[in-house]
């Protein structure tokens, strides 16, 4: 089992979230997620101007069996991307193991096949 | 012939209940407005600050309203319209008035609402450092002592009046009051935590909410559609008629010049035009319009909105990046700039064939800034007997945590 953990833009969310749904995956989490950078941008408020390096992104968990990592990847991968400097990054690292709460098993049965 | 003659007695007492009613229904309609530039008060100065300060700053206006109410009502009133000397009137206290073309108190409720938007004025300046108890004592003090005694020198019969002192609704007795007083809290309080970098340099605080700054404007807006015509205070009659329509007129035009001087001013000096500085804008135009609004022709309101609002705007980068006295929501540039010109500026563009106003420009100064020193010294004053005595300030935890949990024990948002 594998943890796939996505930063993407905010504005990007709506169409990874479709095609997520589309593809294998039938649960994920997502949070909004502020960031700290190398971009600025100037305000003004009240005639003073300030600068905030504070990134607004979306971050996306999903959990899956090995088999599913490469295509979710995939479909995270094309539909997240502009080309524009900041489109975020995929993080994947390994989990242990998974319980259901309600049935009680574990392994990576629980992360059933859509179909 | 004899039986001809009619005793028309009846119809003139008739004619003159008609009058009375109308004339009454006029003012309370009036009270109802003013009393609603409360919530716009309180809306202005909860966005324009930060969303741990909320409880507190709409406690700070709920206070100044029903403190005033109380005060008014047992001095107050008694001080600015009773008969006494030049300078403070000395009888009628708890509140005994004479009728006049509509009740005693229907005239004592219009008053009421007045001094509290005075006082209200106050609380935006010193938002997000102030100890809520020390506010309550100086709210006491405007409503009961300072208000009543400048309102008496020029609407109770006091010595500007004497000399032909012009304040139709209060530019002066009303904003320019609140204004300096203003002034003179972010003054003693000195600014936020944070306003100011170690070189001096002014940095953005930006208020947690621009929608409820500026629903809190139209509310103002509205109010002010009492605050100035329903001073006429009677309604009957085409003089009446034609004098309280001008005024709408007036009042309209100085709102939205302000707005768009200060929509204008931000785009060229700061490159964006504001929508925050658009809000002061408009309240500018209608603090700066309130002496004038009834002796000024429309094209004169739209100059003196404009002026009003360009000199705000320059006050409240003044103020805060030359002097760094820390006003969250530009209440001393609205209100005390707006007012002193908006008097002035009265007495340049009176036309006495609108409804026979005279003003002159060396009185309409000179009443300003008695107003204005007087004001300025006694609310100075009791603002550093608080800081000596009591202290005015919270510590810095509550300040950098926020005044709602620590002084009030509920946050507004949860």
């Amino acid at each position: 089992m594998k943890k796939i953990e996505a930063i993407i833009r905010k504005t990007k969310f709506d169409e990874v979230k479709e095609a997520l749904l589309n593809s294998d995956i039938n649960w994920f989490e997502y949070h909004d997620v502020h960031g700290i950078g190398q971009s600025r941008q100037d305000r003004i408020y009240r005639g003073v101007v300030y600068s905030t390096d504070i990134i607004e992104r979306v971050a996306i968990t999903i959990v899956c069996r090995d088999i599913f990592v490469e295509p979710t990847v995939d479909v995270i991968l094309k539909t997240a991307q502009t080309g524009e400097v900041g489109d975020g990054r995929i993080f994947v690292s390994d989990v242990i193991d998974t319980w259901s709460i309600r049935t009680g098993e574990h392994g990576d049965t629980v992360l059933r096949d859509k179909k | 012939m004899a039986g001809i003659l009619l005793d028309i007695t009846p119809v003139v007492e008739e004619a003159k209940d008609f009058v009375n009613g109308l004339d009454t229904m006029w003012v309370l309609l009036g009270a109802m407005l003013v009393f609603w530039m409360q919530p716009g008060f309180a809306l202005v100065e909860a966005g324009l600050t930060r969303a741990k300060n909320t409880a507190n700053i709409l406690m700070k206006n709920f206070c100044d309203f029903m403190c005033g109410s109380v005060l008014y009502w047992i001095a107050g009133f008694s001080i600015m319209y009773g008969v006494g000397n030049g300078f403070v009137g000395w009888d009628g206290f708890f509140f005994i008035g004479s009728d006049s073309n509509v009740p005693a108190e229907a005239t004592f409720i219009f008053q009421t609402v007045f001094c509290a938007t005075a006082a209200t004025i106050v609380s935006g300046a010193m938002a997000e450092r102030t100890k809520f108890s020390m506010y309550f004592v100086y709210s006491m003090v405007i409503s009961l002592i300072i208000y009543p005694i400048e309102g008496h020198w020029s609407w109770g019969g006091g010595w500007l009046s004497e000399l032909g002192f012009h304040d139709f609704a209060g530019s002066t007795v009303v904003h320019l009051c609140g204004g300096v007083l203003a002034l003179a809290g972010a003054l003693v309080l000195g600014p936020r935590i944070g306003k100011y970098s170690s070189d001096g340099k002014s940095k953005a605080i930006p208020g947690h909410n621009l929608t409820l700054c500026a629903l809190g404007v139209f509310c103002l807006w509205v109010g002010w559609f009492g605050f100035n015509p329903c001073s006429t205070v009677a309604a009957t009659g085409y003089d009446n008629a034609t004098s309280m329509s001008h005024v709408f007129v007036t009042t309209n035009m100085a709102a939205v010049t302000g707005g768009i001087a200060a929509l204008l001013y931000t785009w060229l000096v700061d490159g964006k035009p504001s929508l925050s500085m658009v809000c002061n804008g408009v309240l500018a135009g209608l603090v700066g319009i309130t002496a004038g609004c009834d002796c000024v022709p429309i094209w004169a309101a739209a100059v003196i909105g404009v002026v009003t609002s360009v000199l705000m705007c320059f006050s409240v980068s003044f103020l805060d990046k030359k002097c760094h006295i820390d006003d969250p929501v530009g209440a001393v540039s609205v209100h005390g700039v707006g007012g002193i010109i908006g008097t002035i500026l009265t007495g340049v563009f009176c036309d006495s064939a609108i409804n026979g106003v005279e003003a002159s420009i060396g009185v309409q100064t000179l009443g300003a800034l008695a107003v204005a020193a007087f004001a300025f010294v006694l609310g100075l004053g009791v603002f550093l007997l608080i800081k000596k005595t009591h202290g005015l300030r919270v510590e810095k935890r509550i300040e950098e945590e926020g005044l709602d949990i620590y002084e009030h024990g509920e946050a507004c948002y949860n």
